[in-house]
């Protein structure tokens, strides 16, 4: 049931289409250049690449916080012009509101489209629920884990049922353990709960962990250097021969834009 | 079973750590009362010595504790403090919540403007550096010697910081918090009242605490200039009468003040901000 045959996935309407994308700082670094890509109705998408290949401004201008200096985003066949409640965002950094509790932090979607308050609290609890935080909804992000933390930001993002999920490397900053239990969990609350995610990650066996569609990105200037469709089925073994094997392969592009960066 | 060991052991250690915490803080707690002890039984000693073989002044001139605390009963019989206390706790809260008011609006205002703040900021710092006490005379004789005048120099000295704070805190919002609002679809509103608000709250009670400080410290001397009532008015009559206990008792009541509303804005604070405390505890 968890896996969706491929013929389907190929044949999904396009959710997010990026045309001709640059983006050029004040400063006259570019970001990124000429960035096309095409990407699929729940559609579960990571972009890889070192830091400074341009993945998170890319992430930045589908959420609507940054605008491309040329090109232009599309969701839905609409031009993204600014944040959207239909996009959900989790970062790196958890971005909590620490004055509210975890459950003051779920019910914050449903606040602001001005649901009653008793339905706020019931979403907010089914989402903590499915984090596996039940027990945890009084407590203040200063109380909690970095891993529990995240679990929140995630449950923030489902409670407000966007369409699309935008992740900026969002077990960053978590511990190896934490962060495969987090990958597992995420698998299994977007298999229960279909949305376009689109995950940056500079993790290659994270990517293949999840990833329906690899995105490797090429740096100075960013752009696009290779896509790749892992076709390895649900649940993934990170010790299977065609994992390996593909981890291999990605690891070599992945290398090939390091070395570009020269010393880092 | 080596778990379970250890585990037991983790909680001994947990016991043995917090009665060795508490123990501290009775000590220091111990330590803070005599320290209060020791500052009265010094002054005591002083006006006795001083008195009996130092003659450094007049006896007149060096009361004891006990002195003092007997003009504190003779002027609360009178009515006398009474009527001084409430004078000057009157105008105090009348120009603090003034000074508050108008604070934390144009705070806010000039916070979320950039239009605002270059329109406002430079005539601000051009009047911040002058002590508000420069202006007091002048205040006198646009408002004469009623109320007026003591009011609206309390707002002015304690605007400041109060505005300063709140400025600070509007504009220092962690963009990241106004983005994933924003993603969670917040409208401009939303942002103001869900995000900076609280974001902005710790800044704003310093603010308020800071500007009911100096509100205190300016009354006083508002107080000797131009009143016929009020703790300042207090102090500045006895020294035409060489009433020193009184004086000491009029500073003591401002201190006991001060520091009993310090308690108050604090437990107010605690309260407000239960979330940021938890993180320290």
């Amino acid at each position: 049931m968890n896996q969706v045959p491929r013929e389907v996935v190929a044949a999904a309407r396009t959710k997010i289409r990026i045309e001709g994308v640059s983006m050029t700082f004040d400063n006259g670094v570019t970001a990124l250049s000429q960035v096309n890509l095409e990407l699929a109705e729940n559609s579960f998408t990571c972009l890889l690449g070192p830091s400074g290949c341009g993945k998170s401004t890319l992430l930045g201008m589908i959420a609507g916080f940054v605008q491309p200096t040329a090109g232009r985003v599309l969701v839905d066949g609409e031009q993204v012009s600014g944040a959207s409640a239909d996009r959900g965002v989790v970062f790196q950094e958890y971005a909590l509101f620490p004055w509210r509790t975890a459950i003051g932090n779920v019910e914050f979607g449903p606040l602001v489209r001005r649901l009653p308050r008793a339905q706020r609290r019931s979403i907010a609890l089914d989402y903590l629920a499915l984090v596996g935080l039940a027990g945890h909804e009084s407590k203040y992000p200063s109380e909690l884990s970095g891993g529990m933390k995240q679990r929140v930001a995630i449950a923030r993002a489902f409670a407000n049922s966007p369409s699309v999920l935008l992740m900026d490397e969002p077990f960053g900053a978590l511990d190896a353990q934490t962060r495969e239990i987090l990958q597992e969990e995420m698998l299994r609350i977007w298999q229960r709960e279909r949305k376009t995610v689109v995950f940056v990650t500079h993790s290659i066996s994270e990517s293949l962990f999840l990833a329906d569609r690899i995105v490797v990105m090429a740096t100075k200037p960013g752009t696009i250097k290779a896509v790749i469709d892992v076709d390895l089925s649900h649940p993934r073994e990170r010790t299977e021969p065609g994992f390996i094997a593909l981890e291999r392969k990605v690891k070599h592009m992945v290398r090939e834009e390091v070395d570009k960066l020269g010393v880092t | 079973m080596l778990e379970r060991g250890s585990a037991v052991a983790r909680a001994d250690d947990e016991a043995a750590r917090r009665r060795r915490s508490v123990a501290l803080r009775l000590r220091l707690a111990l330590l803070r009362c005599s320290s209060i002890v020791i500052f009265f039984a010094l002054w005591a000693a002083f006006s006795f010595a001083n008195a009996r073989y130092l003659k450094f002044f007049n006896p007149v001139l060096m009361p004891s504790p006990l002195d003092v605390l007997h003009t504190g009963v003779e002027l609360v019989e009178s009515g006398e403090l009474q009527r001084d206390i409430l004078a000057s706790l009157s105008r105090v809260l009348q120009g603090f919540g003034i000074a508050a008011f108008v604070g934390v609006a144009l705070g806010m205002a000039v916070g979320r403007s950039r239009l605002l703040e270059s329109l406002v900021d430079p005539m601000l710092e051009l009047l911040r550096p002058i002590p508000p006490l420069a202006f007091l005379p002048m205040m006198v004789l646009w408002f004469g010697i009623g109320e007026a005048s003591k009011i609206s120099f309390i707002a002015y000295a304690a605007f400041f910081p109060i505005f300063t704070t709140t400025l600070e805190g509007i504009k220092y919002v962690d963009p990241l918090l106004l983005r994933a609002a924003a993603s969670l679809g917040a409208s401009r509103r939303d942002l103001f009242r869900y995000v900076v608000l609280p974001a902005a709250t710790p800044a704003i009670i310093t603010g308020l605490r800071l500007g009911f400080g100096l509100s205190f410290f300016v009354i006083v001397a508002a107080e000797f200039i131009a009143a016929d009532s009020g703790l300042g008015y207090l102090i500045n009559d006895a020294r035409t009468f060489f009433l020193v206990s009184q004086m000491l008792l009029g500073a003591a009541v401002i201190g006991l003040i001060g520091f009993g509303f310090n308690r108050l804005l604090r437990l107010l604070e605690a309260r407000l901000l239960r979330w940021r405390k938890t993180a320290w505890s």
